[in-house]
């Protein structure tokens, strides 16, 4: 008889009590939920056939323009793709990175987001629409860099740990990251998990208007929170006043947080879209107030899916660092050394990434070429759009924002359960 | 808007909207002069966000008591609070000085980096919360987690401190006269050097309080440093 | 996530304004509480009679009819006095409960809002301001009363979900903030007989307070016992038929300011909301401590 491993106890598991019993601290690293949780993969779209006319591919228009914070703001966010690049900070990348996301989004018409650490100069300049966020730890704040904003992401939570605050890990505290942040150099920077001067949504609501009055009523407000009660969650926000809501699933990385709080803390972005929308919906404010769902998108046919299941726009993290370059597999002798494999390393916060991007490591950063990778993020973003206007013209949509729930199928009965798409030839919604 | 004979312009919130009062003083730029102009804010009945966003150095004075976050993200003004201030008063505050005639609600001068917030009575809970280079002077006592998370700036107390001072503080000081209920996590209490006396003194002077209160009579509480780099001995401050 | 408002008169000379100094306090707090609102006042009672607030599920309801219906079924006189949607159904103390019963089987689309010798409750869904003016809060005077506004966190947006909750005689409290360990507390109550009506988290703290009391415990004992057994971000304000209870959660991160002068205790979320208080300029302004119950008895 061959020897039989537990399926509880299963080699990763081990290793991990092991690692706990060795070192005495909890597994943190960087990235989303890395288990297999229902995602995108599960719907299908239903192309045009005999009941339906499809749209010829190139000559005929898909639209793909989107306009965020059209509630109260003066001078709403127009873009002309409907993926923007998620928060991400300069301390947790490069500035050639920061830089790099920049170019990249700005050549293919579409919004930065600033993250823990506040607004570099290099990311102002390059990043033609740049959100702010506002984040417990106020890093860097200003009334300077808010005026110099497009729009102001307040951030409740993020996917990765919803609940939770941030973490940057003294590796990764060099003199110009701690001094934006009024840190001394070198320590651990242990972000609050809630805001310092509201808690709760009815003083959010004072906070919004805080915030509007310091940029003179202009500037969209958006609101970023992990998928957790996406239901009651988005009608807070909504009643606190925001334009815009972020809303980020499991799957949305983080720069670095405790391993048990990225897999065990959240739900999947699939199961919290159509909650979030019939919370707009059940307000009226479904379209008015902009929903972003971010998590795990990778390609054109999961911007079309978030799309259809009633999102306005994605946001894109984890993969707009992997056009830029993460984890190539060109470095894989590096990646060795480090004792993972290109296409597994989130040691993010250790500030040794060899391809530059999540470090503040001179030597290595200077390997990223932020025009260069600009580049290949434009490429990225315009073959995702490509991808989802071909799943749109085959639905027959001249615009992208035409997708619609019906245009769906769930491949299985947990997908069709989470987003009350019907199973794939049958009528049957679970639970329904 | 009326003139009164000091070229100190009034605006009565009973008949001017809050977005008006701030769109007059935001118009003005940092250019200004500092005698270039004065405010007096009437029948604030406790109105949310007045004065926030200043970026001169404007003389504004508002008579009577705040709601939230008055003098919010301020740059240079000189604003006086003739009554109570509620929720975050000066939060995030870059320059300039916020004085508090009465007494200041939970979260006064949070996140704030500069400038200094004066407030005659006493602050609430989480006073100079996440601080980041703001000087805070209150003349009575101050509530529970005051000073939580400080970077940098100094915080100082007439009166008692309330639980956990100073919790996972980093590098602000806090100097407190009277007595201090607790110390939060890695706050400890600290030599009181000449350094200090004369650091102290130079912020009772700008307090208007300095030969009126004796340096000595404050104890100084800082960080202990043990929870800047993780160490799992130090588990149970987490 | 709400806004809270209470007074508490100390001199008689005050108590006809009750109503209309409550719902001005309440009018500030519209924006922290644009879902629904209530008004839970002590108004006067009769010796040896009890008053019932009812409200309906249906549209309409024929309070009248319902009253003389109840007061055949018990044989004792039985007075309604209509307000908006609800009424307030006076009958004899001694049969409150036989009434009660008979109101919970017979009428199936009545939810009793409250019971005691002078406690009335009026909650409804819609602005603030409107349900104010809807049951002319302004015309009612009494000895204290408690006035909240609701932002709805997990549980519907109902007029029964609205505060003020009531689970014991002349006993109701309101709630800012939001409870972690409800849904645990509530099957413990369960189990001690009393079942919350909603899924509001506040009416699970209210049904707390009435078990502790029920137990013998003084209202600042219950309140003190709370903050051990019930977790979460919470500002409390409650009213007994004699008094007036605040109390904070120990991390105390939800809003709360008093005014005390010799004519009154009051409490609000914010500050704007104790302006409309005569002699506000020159009173006693204070902010409760974390964790500690304070509490005025007539």
């Amino acid at each position: 008889m061959p020897p039989r491993r537990s399926a509880t106890f299963d080699e990763h598991a081990i290793a991990e009590i092991r690692r706990a019993a060795a070192t005495g601290i909890y597994d943190i690293r960087g990235g989303g939920t890395k288990r297999k949780v229902p995602h995108f993969d599960d719907l299908l779209f239903l192309g045009a056939s005999m009941s339906r006319y499809p749209l010829e591919g190139y000559r005929e228009r898909c639209d793909t323009r989107v306009i965020l914070g059209t509630r109260f703001a003066k001078k709403p966010v127009e873009l002309a793709i409907p993926v923007t690049i998620a928060g991400m900070s300069f301390g947790a990348l490069s500035a050639q990175a920061k830089e790099a996301l920049g170019r990249g989004a700005s050549l293919a018409g579409t919004s930065t987001t600033t993250g823990d650490g506040g607004m570099t100069p290099e990311e102002r300049s390059q990043s033609k629409t740049l959100i702010y966020q506002y984040l417990p730890s106020r890093y860097g704040m200003n009334p300077d860099d808010l005026r110099k904003a497009d729009a102001i992401e307040i951030v409740v939570g993020q996917g990765a740990k919803p609940g939770g605050g941030g973490m940057l890990l003294g590796q990764k505290i060099s003199d110009r990251v701690a001094k934006m942040r009024s840190l001394p150099k070198g320590i651990d920077q242990r972000s609050a998990c809630r805001h310092p001067d509201w808690t709760g949504a009815d003083d959010l609501e004072i906070k919004i208007l805080e915030l509007r009055e310091l940029t003179g009523w202009e500037k969209p407000i958006y609101l970023k929170m992990g998928a957790s009660r996406p239901y009651y969650d988005v009608a807070l926000a909504v009643k606190a006043g925001a334009d815009v809501v972020v809303l980020d699933g499991m799957q949305g990385g983080t720069a670095a947080t405790q391993d048990v709080f990225i897999e065990h803390v959240g739900i999947p972005i699939l199961s919290a879209i159509r909650s979030a929308v019939r919370s707009l919906q059940d307000l009226g404010m479904h379209r008015k107030v902009q929903l972003i769902v971010s998590g795990g998108i990778r390609s054109g046919a999961d911007v079309a899916k978030a799309l259809a299941l009633g999102a306005d726009a994605v946001a894109i993290g984890t993969a707009a660092l992997i056009a830029l370059g993460d984890n190539d597999p060109r470095y894989e002798d590096d990646y060795r050394a480090l004792g993972t494999t290109a296409g597994c390393y989130d040691d993010w916060h250790e500030g040794k990434d060899p391809a530059g991007i999540t470090t503040q490591d001179p030597a290595l950063s200077g390997r990223l070429d932020p025009v260069l990778a600009g580049r290949r993020l434009a490429n990225y973003l315009r073959v995702v759009t490509l991808e989802a206007q071909t799943i749109a013209r085959a639905c027959g949509k001249s615009r992208l924002h035409n997708l619609e729930p019906e245009d769906l199928v769930a491949l299985t009965v947990e997908a069709a359960a989470m987003t009350r798409i019907p199973l794939a030839g049958t009528d049957w919604i679970p639970g329904l | 808007m009326l003139r009164t004979s000091s070229d100190t312009r009034e605006i009565d919130l009973l008949t001017t909207s809050v977005r008006d009062l701030n769109a007059t003083l935001q118009a003005f730029g940092s250019n200004t002069r500092s005698d270039e102009a004065s405010f007096r804010v009437l029948t604030p009945n406790g109105a949310h966000a007045i004065a926030v966003g200043i970026d001169a150095p404007l003389n504004v004075e508002i008579a009577g008591h705040v709601g939230y976050y008055c003098g919010g993200m301020n740059k240079c003004a000189s604003i006086i609070i003739d009554g109570n201030a509620g929720q975050g008063v000066g939060e995030n505050m870059m320059s300039g000085v916020i004085h508090v005639k009465g007494d200041a609600s939970q979260c006064a001068g949070a996140t704030a980096h500069g400038g200094l917030l004066l407030i005659e009575g006493n602050a609430s809970a989480r006073c100079g919360i996440s601080m980041k280079g703001i000087d805070i002077v209150v003349k009575g006592g101050i509530g529970h987690l005051s000073g939580f998370m400080g970077q940098t700036g100094r915080l100082v107390a007439f009166g008692d401190a309330g639980e956990a001072l100073g919790d996972s503080i980093y590098e602000a000081r806090i100097y407190v006269r009277g007595k201090v209920e607790s110390l939060g996590a890695d706050c400890i209490e600290k030599e009181l050097r000449d350094e200090h006396r004369a650091e102290l003194f130079a912020l009772l002077k700008q307090a208007d309080e300095a030969h009126k209160a004796d340096v000595s009579e404050f104890r100084r509480y800082g960080s202990a440093r043990k929870l800047y780099n993780f160490h799992i001995d130090n588990a149970g401050a987490y | 996530m709400c806004g809270i408002a209470g007074l508490f008169i100390k001199r008689t000379r005050l108590q006809p304004r009750l109503g209309e100094l409550l719902a001005s306090m309440t009018s500030t707090l519209c924006s922290r509480g644009p879902d629904s609102a209530g008004f839970a006042l002590y108004t006067a009672g009769e010796p040896g009679r009890a008053k019932l607030t009812l409200t309906s599920v249906e549209e309409r309801a024929d309070f009248e009819a319902l009253g003389e219906m109840l007061s055949r079924a018990v044989s004792a006189p039985v007075s309604v006095v209509g307000r908006y949607t609800h009424a307030v159904v006076t009958v004899p103390a001694d049969l409150v409960n036989l009434c009660r019963n008979w109101l919970l089987e017979n009428a199936q689309d009545v939810r009793i809002l409250s019971e005691g010798g002078h406690l009335e409750i009026y909650k409804e869904v819609g602005y603030p301001d409107d349900i104010a003016r809807s049951f002319g809060i302004a015309s009612l005077g009494g000895t204290h009363g408690i006035a909240h506004t609701r932002m709805a966190t997990e549980s519907a947006v109902t007029a029964t979900g609205a505060h003020p909750f009531s689970t014991g005689p002349d006993q109701c409290l309101v709630h800012n903030g939001s409870l972690s360990n409800h849904a645990s507390v509530r099957r413990e109550l369960g189990r001690d007989g009393i079942v919350p009506q909603t899924e509001n988290d506040t009416e699970v703290a209210a049904g707390y307070l009435t078990r502790e009391l029920k137990r013998g415990r003084s209202l600042g004992e219950a309140l003190k016992s709370s903050v051990e057994d019930l977790d979460g971000f919470f500002t409390f304000v409650v009213g007994t038929k004699n008094g007036f209870g605040v109390l904070r959660d120990p991390i105390a991160c939800k809003p709360a300011v008093m005014a005390e002068t010799d004519d009154y205790v009051a409490f609000a979320s914010e500050y704007r909301s104790l302006t409309p208080l005569p002699g506000i300029k020159s009173a006693k302004l204070f902010e409760p401590k974390p964790a500690t119950p304070y509490f005025w008895e007539h």
